[in-house]
């Protein structure tokens, strides 16, 4: 299954970057949208995947018991999800601002602020 | 009492969110004011407690550490908070006068105090994904910000600036889950306990390069600051000088941050790659400053170069040189803010910062005239001014470690800065107006924006002259990071056995 995890991690960032090298600003969105996909996954399987217990905390324990799944990388991804949906609505509304004010979906075009 | 630590990030945070709630520019822009300055005083008070008590943990929520999250004040942080509450106040009182009406009602004190909650989330967090979060909060303020009014060249600069910033924030992300599958704690004093009890090079190594990375991008050292030059120059000047002061010091604060906390077994790897950056760093910012002629395209390529002095600073890891570095991050976040508000102030009055197209402010400005010659020639690094203590600790550190090449290259960026600023002093200032043109706005009128200035160029001058106080900080801040030992019990308080043992 890690195994499984780690080519798909690594597709996707692959799709990433070849995005993100392209010369389409929709292009550069949608790069950013898969490589933050791809780190999702990884943090998520960041602690392996295995088949585990929920973990809950018997009424009489105070700690986990053994064969507990590690619940934090998975309260970090949701929060990851949240934080990069809400980045990446606000990049395609500066993509569709840019696009409008400059007529351009070619990064190539956007070149008079360097120098 | 420990609940002081959490002033700085919520006192803007309530004047942003009031500020949300009622939507007239009046009440927006006085909370702004209000909510900075007490988050100023909030800074102030916890400088001092930590001063007197060296560390100020507070654990969120009761939960303990290394469970909970944690924020925690040490020196470093505590001056980086003041430093920015002082600067986030008085580049506000400037964007009253300067930034036009349009912008200044779509949402704008609100969202400067949210970059401001996030800048200094990110200096007290002592929470390695919760850092993440504190960037992301920073930058999403700033991205709103850069872009706001939607200029044409603004939104160019701001998209490359949000991609560069999203790519180092993702390579940020993955490498917190790559230490988290390793050590199985964020905590930070905990990783670094971890680490120091059960070191592992060769995952560690991979980490800290993604975590250069990232927060390379966020420091804009070579090679990764090409978006930096592209941006900095396009948002209204206040903008651009909150930016210029803040944004990439918090790179270089998480870079210190990172390398002397859990990184530092693996610093001898590191150290010539830190090198070589700094010196690389230090050479593009300059080289490039010198082929522009526009007031704050020059400025923003001397960022560059200035983040490569206390990139040398980190690498040379010595107690002068990170004396040094820490006396090099006030200095430079006055002395850098300061300059882009007077070239703001140009580009009011003359309504443009094009070199070619003003002369005379000389004869025509006196005032201002003064209040740039003080912080360009401090950036340039002539004594007494701040720059040159600055200068003279980091060149002195290299030389006793006997590190000559990189003293030859900081000194060779240092006359070179200075023959950027003359550049600016001669065609701006110096020489005659190309053609008499009115001026756009009787500069009598804009006390407003000259008094910030001049309150910054005053702290110039005192840290240049009486900078022996700031630097006695700078050195207790230097020790308290090159001895972690003292960071980890402070918020592991169980921890005392374990490290005996290291």
């Amino acid at each position: 299954m890690s195994t499984l995890i780690a080519i798909i991690i690594g597709a996707l960032v692959a799709a990433g970057v070849y995005c993100l090298l392209r010369r389409s600003l929709m292009k550069l969105v949608i790069g950013i949208a898969l490589l933050g996909q791809a780190v999702n996954l990884l943090v998520f399987s960041a602690n392996g995947l295995k088949s585990a217990n929920p973990p809950l905390i018997e009424a009489s324990a105070k700690t986990l018991a053994e064969g507990t799944a590690d619940p934090l990388p998975q309260a970090l991804v949701l929060t990851a999800i949240v934080i990069g949906f809400g980045l990446i609505s606000f990049s395609l509304a500066l993509m569709g601002v840019t696009y409008q004010k400059t007529g351009h979906d070619d990064i190539d075009a956007l070149t008079n602020t360097d120098t | 009492m420990n609940n002081l630590i959490l002033l700085p990030v919520f006192i803007p945070f309530v004047a942003a969110i009031i500020g949300l709630i009622f939507r007239t520019l009046p009440v927006q822009r006085t909370l702004g004011l209000i909510g900075m300055a007490a988050a100023t005083i909030s800074a102030i008070l916890l400088l001092n407690v930590v001063m007197e008590q060296d560390y100020l943990v507070l654990s969120l929520g009761a939960w303990q550490a290394p469970f909970g999250i944690v924020l925690v004040a040490d020196l470093l942080s505590a001056i980086m908070v003041l430093i920015s509450c002082i600067m986030g106040i008085l580049v506000m009182l400037f964007s009253v006068q300067s930034v036009d009406n349009a912008r200044q009602k779509t949402f704008y004190y609100p969202l400067y105090s949210m970059l401001i909650m996030g800048v200094n989330g990110a200096f007290l967090t002592g929470d390695i994904f919760n850092l993440y979060v504190w960037f992301e909060v920073m930058l999403i303020a700033s991205f709103v910000l850069i872009s706001l009014g939607a200029d044409r060249a603004q939104l160019e600069g701001a998209f490359k600036y949000m991609v560069l910033n999203l790519v180092s924030s993702l390579l940020f992300l993955a490498g917190a889950g790559l230490l988290y599958a390793k050590v199985g704690t964020l905590n930070m004093a905990d990783i670094a306990l971890k680490l120091a009890i059960q070191p592992d090079s060769f995952l560690i190594n991979s980490t800290a390069i993604l975590f250069l990375i990232s927060f390379g991008v966020k420091a804009a050292i070579f090679p990764f600051f090409f978006w930096l030059p592209a941006s900095y120059h396009t948002p209204p000047t206040a903008i651009s000088a909150i930016f210029a002061g803040l944004l990439t010091k918090v790179g270089v604060y998480t870079l210190m941050r990172s390398f002397t906390l859990f990184f530092n077994q693996s610093f001898e790897f590191l150290q010539d790659i830190l090198l070589i950056l700094a010196a690389l760093t230090m050479l593009t910012g300059v080289l490039g400053a010198a082929a522009q002629y526009n007031i704050r395209r020059i400025l923003s390529f001397h960022i560059i170069s200035q983040i490569g002095y206390m990139i040398m600073g980190l690498a040379l890891l010595t107690p002068l040189a990170l004396a040094g570095t820490v006396f090099y991050l006030v200095h430079h976040i006055i002395v850098k803010t300061n300059l882009f508000l007077v070239g703001g102030v140009i580009e009011k009055v003359k309504g443009t910062g094009e070199l070619s197209k003003i002369g005379g402010l000389y004869r025509a400005l006196p005032f201002l005239a003064l209040l740039f010659f003080i912080p360009a020639f401090s950036l340039g690094g002539i004594p007494p001014l701040s720059g040159f203590w600055a200068k003279f600790a980091l060149v002195k550190a290299s030389i006793d470690a006997e590190v000559f090449w990189i003293t030859a290259v900081s000194l060779i960026v240092g006359v070179m800065t200075l023959f950027s600023m003359t550049k600016i002093w001669a065609e701006a200032f110096w020489k005659d107006a190309p053609e008499e043109t009115e001026n756009k706005v009787e500069p009598k009128t804009l006390k407003l924006m000259y008094a910030p200035i001049a309150i910054m160029v005053l702290m110039t001058l005192y840290l240049g002259l009486f900078g022996q106080g700031m630097f006695e900080v700078a050195e207790r801040a230097a020790d308290q990071l090159l001895n972690p030992e003292g960071y980890i019990q402070a918020v592991i308080p169980q921890s005392t056995e374990a490290i005996s043992k290291l």
